[in-house]
């Protein structure tokens, strides 16, 4: 290895986000194949097949955790370790603190999901793992903090990057919201099985707190430090707007916080928390498109790259689905429309468009982006990035088409009155009408499985080549010395 | 604070960064939480509501376990078409002895906030072994195991500790069950008593024979236990029809 130390590549630790970025492409295909098998569950109910571990209730977690914090976590691991040390220009404080953020991470996906098939759940959704994991996970954070926070105070640049504001803030508020939304008692020490410490409506509360924020800040301000760095790389020219980007930061930060208790319109929850949620998530429009306008607008004058270039396809559409969901979210808060929306498919299709749409989009663009600089070479096919784009993009589609009909026609159904007065529908019958829009949405999924396949081999065979022109490179360096 | 203040001081400046990030995402659940603990009126004061025997609460356990709350939501919502369909809305007051709470978020199957008494138990048994012989278009899953399974009752006593440290009315000594007795009448007070648990459970199963089946207790006998129960607790014909709508 000594001839290998003209490069760069002992001055990051790049061995970390290697790791990280392989386990997210394992992860997301493990959860997008478990949200394929449910979503056909429910439109084919034999595929429960009379079995504990699979049937839907204790199988959807297993899709929940994989894909957001297997395959979205692992991406947000592997590009803030990338970001930090290339915007900070130095080496992760710590190559034991880093593996163990990795190998502890992994635990707390693998354990988490077998923890729900064998029935350990807390029931609270997106944080279903129960007391031992949650502790775990607040080892592996804190680890996560103090070595992001380390490398930045280590920086050779006076400036902390605006990507890095962005992940900070995001293992800040998990911190946080983790801590607050897992309080409970175990049973006894020996056992999974534990009772939270709040109850009914202070507990739906804190839950809802923490289940928007989640999305708030796991699954966006995180991804928007993502797309503070690649977009800018990816097109070869400087962010939009510096000063754009500190006013939407603050106010998004600031905002998100406010809006959970959208998600209880209409319950037990007193109307003046749901109220004021409400009014913060039309707020929070502005925020989320300043990113959205910061994002897209960084490609003016370069406009002719969607056009040749799918990597930048990739996240100008993951911005564009971002702009589309951030304007829903909103509107679906307002009060007469969430009568309407809440505890319908909408709902789903809306989560689906911010996860499938940009968060996941945005992550296939920045891995394609930064994988072939791990290695040390060149994506091995773009004729397969364009099939993947296209695959993923018609699987979103149908996905939420899908889900906004059925959403919408059981909202309708559930409400309508016959000309007597009386309910028009019984609830069945809007099971049934379902039907083939949870086909259509199956059908969706595997689209954008099939997708995540092709780019899963993609990268497989872009880090095999990666290696073997290394070595090839070494080889012939070797022989060199060897005559000279 | 200093008028000239420039972001750049926050660019530069890690340890001020960390703190203005958590000043700013600590005020909005600071705001929308704490108050939810002290202001009066957010739990409403209605008779009826007591903690779930420890049969029920075995069921309420395996409602958890098995993920009913991601199809079935426990919250009613005050409409037209809700109050005819499942009833009266929820009050909070229903659910202030649920940790965790289960309103759930979706609606793949009907809420089942007010579904106890509304069938047989002969019905759920048969529906939850198997939903499309009592209703074709369903979706939900088949749960033939429970029947099958023994109740695991000896844990329960660890159970309702936990419950009660976390603020659940079960008693330990004499003095609450005094409390209980005052609160819930005699033979409520006795279900809710630690010490008498697994007897209790025993006797429940027996009396209500939940899964018709009386060879032994079975994880079925606690889920109808505690589907039977479910929004049962208020008798609203006591309340006016406005008497809740100040509380919102």
């Amino acid at each position: 290895m000594a001839v290998t130390t003209y490069s760069g590549a002992e001055q990051y630790n790049f061995e970390v986000v290697k790791k990280f970025a392989v386990m997210s492409l394992v992860w997301a295909v493990v959860g997008m194949f478990v949200g394929v098998y449910i979503a056909s569950e429910l439109a084919w109910p034999f595929l429960n097949f009379d079995s504990p571990y699979i049937s839907f209730g204790r199988f959807r977690p297993v899709h929940t955790t994989s894909v957001i914090f297997g395959f979205g976590g692992s991406a947000l691991f592997a590009t803030s370790y990338y970001v930090v040390q290339r915007t900070c220009q130095t080496r992760l404080i710590s190559d034991g603190m880093a593996s163990f953020t990795f190998w502890g991470w992994m635990a707390v996906i693998a354990l988490a999901d077998v923890s729900y098939m064998l029935g350990y759940t807390q029931s609270r959704e997106y944080a279903e793992m129960e007391w031992p994991i949650d502790i775990l996970i607040e080892v592996v954070w804190v680890t996560y903090l103090i070595l992001f926070v380390g490398t930045i105070m280590r920086r050779k640049q006076p400036h902390i990057y605006v990507a890095n504001w962005f992940y900070l803030a995001f293992i800040l508020a998990t911190a946080l919201l983790h801590t607050f939304n897992n309080l409970a008692v175990p049973i006894n020490l020996f056992s999974m099985k534990s009772y939270s410490l709040f109850s009914g409506v202070q507990d739906a509360m804190t839950q809802w707190w923490y289940g928007h924020n989640a999305v708030g800040f796991f699954l966006t301000a995180a991804f928007l430090g993502m797309m503070y760095y690649f977009v800018p790389k990816q097109a070869g020219r400087p962010i939009y707007s510096y000063r754009l980007s500190i006013v939407h930061f603050w106010a998004l930060a600031f905002m998100y916080m406010w809006v959970g208790a959208h998600h209880l319109h209409w319950t037990a929850l007193p109307d003046w928390t749901s109220s004021l949620a409400a009014a913060f998530s039309i707020l929070l429009l502005m925020p989320s498109w300043g990113g959205m306008i910061n994002g897209i607008m960084t490609l003016s004058g370069a406009w002719d790259k969607l056009r040749t270039d799918p990597i930048m396809r990739f996240m100008i559409v993951a911005l564009s689905f971002y702009g589309m969901s951030t304007f829903e979210g909103p509107m679906m808060s307002l009060k007469e429309v969430n009568a309407l929306s809440h505890y319908t498919d909408w709902t789903v299709g809306h989560v689906h468009s911010g996860a499938l749409g940009w968060v996941a989009m945005i992550t296939f663009g920045s891995l394609y982006h930064m994988i072939p600089k791990l290695w040390a070479t060149k994506m091995y096919s773009r004729k397969l990035i364009e099939w993947h784009f296209w695959l993923a993009t018609i699987g979103i589609v149908l996905y939420i088409v899908a889900m906004w009909i059925s959403g919408i026609t059981q909202g309708l159904m559930w409400r309508a009155f016959d000309e007597f007065g009386n309910l028009q529908y019984s609830f069945v019958e809007t099971v049934a009408a379902m039907h083939p829009f949870y086909a259509m949405r199956a059908i969706g999924g595997m689209f954008f499985l099939t997708g995540m396949l092709t780019m899963a081999f993609n990268i497989f065979m872009t880090i095999r080549q990666g290696k073997r022109e290394n070595a090839a490179l070494e080889g012939k360096l070797a022989s060199k010395l060897a005559h000279a | 604070m200093n008028l000239n203040f420039k972001h750049e001081w926050v660019e530069t400046n890690i340890g001020l960064m960390v703190v203005l990030t958590m000043l700013a995402i600590s005020i909005g659940g600071l705001v929308e939480i704490a108050p939810l603990f002290f202001i009066d009126n957010t739990i409403e004061k209605v008779d009826g509501v007591r903690p779930y025997t420890p049969l029920e609460q075995r069921g309420r356990d395996i409602y958890q376990r098995e993920g009913c709350y991601l199809c079935h939501s426990q919250m009613i919502r005050p409409f037209r078409d809700e109050k005819l369909r499942y009833g009266h809305y929820s009050l909070a007051a229903e659910s202030q002895y649920d940790h965790p709470f289960q309103w759930g978020s979706k609606r793949t199957g009907p809420d089942l906030a007010r579904v106890g008494g509304k069938y047989s138990n002969e019905w759920h048994v048969q529906h939850l072994t198997a939903p499309r012989s009592m209703v074709p278009e369903s979706v939900m899953p088949n749960y033939p195991w429970l029947s099958k399974t023994p109740l695991d009752i000896s844990d329960i006593t660890d159970r309702m500790k936990a419950l009660r440290e976390v603020g659940v009315p079960y008693s330990l000594t004499d003095a609450e069950y005094k409390a209980n007795v005052a609160k819930f009448g005699e033979t409520v007070a006795k279900q809710l008593h630690i010490p008498n648990a697994q007897q209790s459970i025993v006797e429940q199963a027996n009396f209500g024979n939940y899964d018709g089946d009386r060879s032994g207790i079975s994880e079925m006998d606690a889920l109808v236990a505690y589907l039977q129960v479910l929004g049962t607790m208020v008798d609203f014909n006591k309340y006016k029809d406005d008497t809740f709508v100040n509380d919102r």
